[in-house]
């Protein structure tokens, strides 16, 4: 049960499904929609509770001068957040 | 995974029964006001209780609560409002999270239990807004929405069913506008009859199977605390799904043996478990969504919005960080400079009020103290408000229209740098004026943590009342030089200290972000809402909440401490003064009615009185404060001070720019100068040691400066993170801390400048 675990956990980190990406190198501008949300904890959880759920489409704005946060559009809002967040959001882009 | 979903509860037609509506007329209803961040809460809350409220903090905790007084119909007792803390969700571990949850389920001292709860819901933005109306509906308390920006929905091509709204959630749905007042009286009704009905509400959803026998296992038993026992199912529902998987767990051991047991169970299935109530409320939320929303119009909710467009500027590569320099620079400009009119006739008006207070009474040891320590203490403390006022004006401002989350978004990878918020800015920016509106502003920095961090370091960004002290240094030892051909030595060194003062903070947040303040980079998860121009009414009451709680917390203190410091440069009295003669109190009126008081006028009060200057230089000399300056003396002399510098150094504390006066007082020059005084600058120049030496060099100049940087002498600086950290604990460290870091930094220059062959 525990080997199951932890390979579900290293697939999460790499590519889930063919075409996925994460949400911190998905290309400006680009529809997709979440996957899934890879991680634990606080975060992970207000992300969710933000509406970052499988399903929802999602779209990279911008990069702040930076480089980093990204503002990000969700449901019809604008989120900012830094790339460590994003990394762990699994999308896959939608066909055109 | 997807749970099992039941149809919501309908509305049933409202049937309210006589009996149960002249109850709730009889009573005051407690009615508490919940919604997210920008969903345009505050705006409502002011609406409804106009300027009938009150901000006090919760017990034991930073969080401010609100309430206010809510007329639901006149010839009813009006309704107790309170304001929740805007929210995306009642499960995780912040604060203010925990607070709004405690108010909703009874548990905060001194506030009922509510009897009804108002979503205020962003009609823009439905479906996260429903998240939390879904977790209301959870705890079973009667529940009212509010529908608030619907004229943006339109402008968006949105059109929402409210009426199919009310019937998929539930309850009663009121679109309201705040602004226009308008929907104010349907909202009261819905609330009256919600309250007359008191039917609760309930999850409207499943999960799966196994989720659903832990849940029904966990709610049956019985918790420890009494309170809980006559919980309804809903209620005792909503508990277990909070243990099961919130962030915290329950206190009791075996409760949290049941909860954690329950969690390992439901790990062996799925190993995202946790998500499954998440993705449950989304899916419903889905649903109500796809039949309330229409897009009336496609082809109009292409065309970029106006906030996009304001943002390609705002947000923009090179237009963003100009325009953030730019806005800080007016911020910066308004309450370095365009404040200190105001604060010169706060200044002024409580010179004279004490000076005719002075000449009314009987001179003697009470006039002292009325005049001297509280009618001064007064106006120490008022000084503070032009300030205050003008940096909440913009604070106000720049939240009320979202441009507040472009700065942190702009900010933040700078900010994380040293581990803080990029929230953290704009406090940090206004400190340069004054440290205590900076502090306050600190408030809008969720984490503890962080905002402890900027706190701390706030004080070192150079404010103005240290500019007197560089003036009067630079006007003595430095005036006139230049480096480099046209360099002004004063300005480049005035430029040191601000950047001294910068660096230092940055190695002192690195530092405490690493060992007593350790935490993660606080992760950014910020929404950026849409522009809107902001309400003048939330603006003018953000500035009235802040300056009341500024006279009622920090004033106290500051009051008493001036008072304090009073007695110590008063007691003991100088066996060399007898009580004044009336030759020689005329002689101290003639003094004051030349106009001394007058700031920027350098009247030199020698002319007027020599003796009773000297008197008050000899009382000074005699005081207290003079002993401790004479004691201190052996602890300052490695930093290059005497110990009447000492006095000034003790006095100072109270406020950085009380050097100047002190020294006057204790160089005899009067106390009515200020920095650019000649006779004050020649007193400096010409003051010497026992042995005949000069007792300042330049430097002598520069290590004053620095310590002056570092320090934190600011009793209202303290006053304001005492009443924000709600304990004398941080205030304490933070004195303590800057103290050695300014004696160590003084100690280097000094010594280190001697090494080198300075004087």
């Amino acid at each position: 049960m525990k080997e199951f675990a932890n390979k579900e956990k290293e697939a999460g980190t790499t590519n889930r499904r063919v075409g996925t990406t994460t949400l911190d190198v998905l290309p400006t501008g680009l529809a997709a929609r979440v996957v899934a949300v890879d991680g634990e904890g606080a975060v992970a959880r207000r992300l969710m509770e933000m509406g970052v759920v499988p399903g929802a489409p999602v779209r990279v704005i911008k990069a702040a001068p930076l480089g980093d946060p990204l503002e990000v559009r969700v449901r019809g809002y604008h989120l900012a957040l830094r790339r460590a967040e994003a990394h762990t959001i699994i999308v896959i882009p939608r066909e055109s | 995974m997807s749970g099992i979903l039941e149809s919501p509860a309908r509305l049933n037609e409202p049937t309210p029964e006589q009996d149960a509506s002249r109850e709730v007329e009889a009573r005051q209803l407690t009615v508490a006001l919940a919604g997210n961040p920008n969903a345009g809460k505050t705006s409502l809350f002011n609406a409804l209780t106009g300027l009938r409220q009150k901000v006090a903090n919760y017990p034991g905790v930073t969080v401010e609560r609100k309430e206010g007084v809510w007329t639901l119909q006149p010839e009813l007792a009006p309704a107790r409002l309170i304001d929740l803390p805007g929210l995306y969700s009642l499960d995780a571990a912040s604060i203010d999270e925990q607070i709004a949850r405690d108010v909703l389920t009874g548990r905060i001292e001194r506030i009922p239990l509510p009897d009804v709860v108002v979503a205020v819901v962003d009609a823009t933005n439905l479906e996260r807004n429903l998240y939390l109306v879904m977790q209301l509906l959870e705890t079973g308390r009667p529940l009212v929405v509010a529908l608030t920006m619907m004229d943006m929905c339109e402008r968006a091509g949105l059109e929402i069913d409210v009426v199919q709204l009310s019937k998929a959630l539930g309850v009663r749905v009121v679109p309201v506008a705040s602004k226009q007042r308008r929907g104010m009286d349907t909202l009261a009704e819905a609330v009256l009859q919600t309250a007359s009905e008191n039917r609760p509400t309930g999850a409207t959803w499943r999960l799966s199977e196994s989720a659903e026998r832990e849940l029904s296992a966990l709610a049956a038993v019985d918790t420890d605390d009494l309170q809980d026992k006559g919980d309804d199912d809903a209620t005792r529902r909503a508990r277990a799904m909070r243990e099961l998987y919130a962030e915290e767990l329950p206190s009791d051991d075996a409760r949290r043996d049941a909860v954690l047991e329950a969690r390992a169970r439901l790990a062996t299935n799925a190993t995202d478990w946790w998500q499954e109530p998440l993705l449950a409320r989304y899916d419903w939320i889905e649903r109500v969504a796809a039949g309330v929303v229409r897009r009336s119009d496609a082809g109009q909710s292409q065309r970029p919005s106006t906030t996009s467009l304001i943002d390609r500027f705002v947000t923009h590569k090179i237009f963003g960080p100009a325009i953030l320099f730019l806005v800080t620079l007016v911020i910066f400009q308004t309450i370095f400079s365009w404040a200190s009119l105001p604060m010169d006739l706060i200044d002024a008006g409580f010179g004279t009020l004490g000076e005719a207070v002075r000449a009314r009474l009987a001179p003697g040891l009470l006039t002292d103290l009325l005049v001297d320590g509280v009618i001064a203490g007064v106006g120490g403390v008022l000084v503070f408000l032009p300030q205050i006022l003008l940096l909440f004006f913009f604070i106000a401002l720049l939240e009320d229209s979202g441009y507040m989350a472009r700065a942190a978004f702009l900010m933040d990878r700078l900010m994380r740098g040293v581990g803080l918020h990029g929230k953290a800015f704009m406090p940090l920016m206004s400190s340069f004026a004054c440290a205590i509106p900076g502090i306050m502003a600190t408030r809008t920095i969720e984490n503890p943590k962080d905002r402890i961090a900027t706190m701390m370091i706030a004080p070192f960004m150079s404010c103005s009342a240290r500019l007197p002290v560089y003036t009067l240094m630079i006007a003595a030892f430095f005036s006139g030089q230049k480096t480099l051909g046209f360099v002004s030595v004063g300005a480049l060194i005035i430029m040191s200290m601000y950047l001294l003062g910068i660096v230092v903070a940055i190695v002192v947040a690195w530092i405490l972000k690493h060992t007593i303040l350790k935490a993660p980079p606080p992760p950014l998860v910020l929404e950026l809402p849409p522009y809107r121009v902001p309400a003048l009414l939330n603006i003018v009451e953000t500035m009235r909440e802040r300056a009341w709680l500024f006279l009622k917390r920090a004033g106290t203190v500051i009051l008493t401490i001036s008072i304090l410091l009073w007695a110590l440069i008063t007691f003991p009295r100088s066996e060399a003064t007898p009580v004044p003669s009336v030759s020689e109190s005329a002689g101290v009126q003639a003094m004051r009615e030349t106009g001394v008081e007058a700031r920027g006028e350098s009247v030199p009060a020698t002319d007027a009185a020599p003796e009773e200057v000297t008197r008050r230089g000899e009382q000074v000399r005699q005081s207290f404060a003079g002993r401790m300056g004479r004691l201190i003396e052996p602890a300052i002399a490695p930093l290059g001070f005497d110990w009447k510098m000492g006095i000034g150094l003790i006095a100072s504390f109270a406020a950085r720019e009380t050097l100047v006066s002190t020294l006057s007082i204790v160089y005899n020059v009067g106390a009515e100068t200020d920095e650019a005084s000649p006779s004050l600058i020649d007193a400096v120049r010409n003051a010497k040691r026992p042995d005949g030496s000069p007792a300042w060099t330049p430097l002598v100049a520069v290590s004053m400066m620095v310590f002056f940087v570092l320090a934190c002498q600011c009793m209202s600086t303290l006053a304001v993170v005492r009443r924000e950290t709600n304990s004398w604990r941080w205030p304490l460290f933070m004195v303590g801390y800057m103290l050695v870091l300014a004696y160590i930094a003084s100690f280097i220059t000094y010594q280190g400048g001697r090494l080198l062959g300075f004087s």
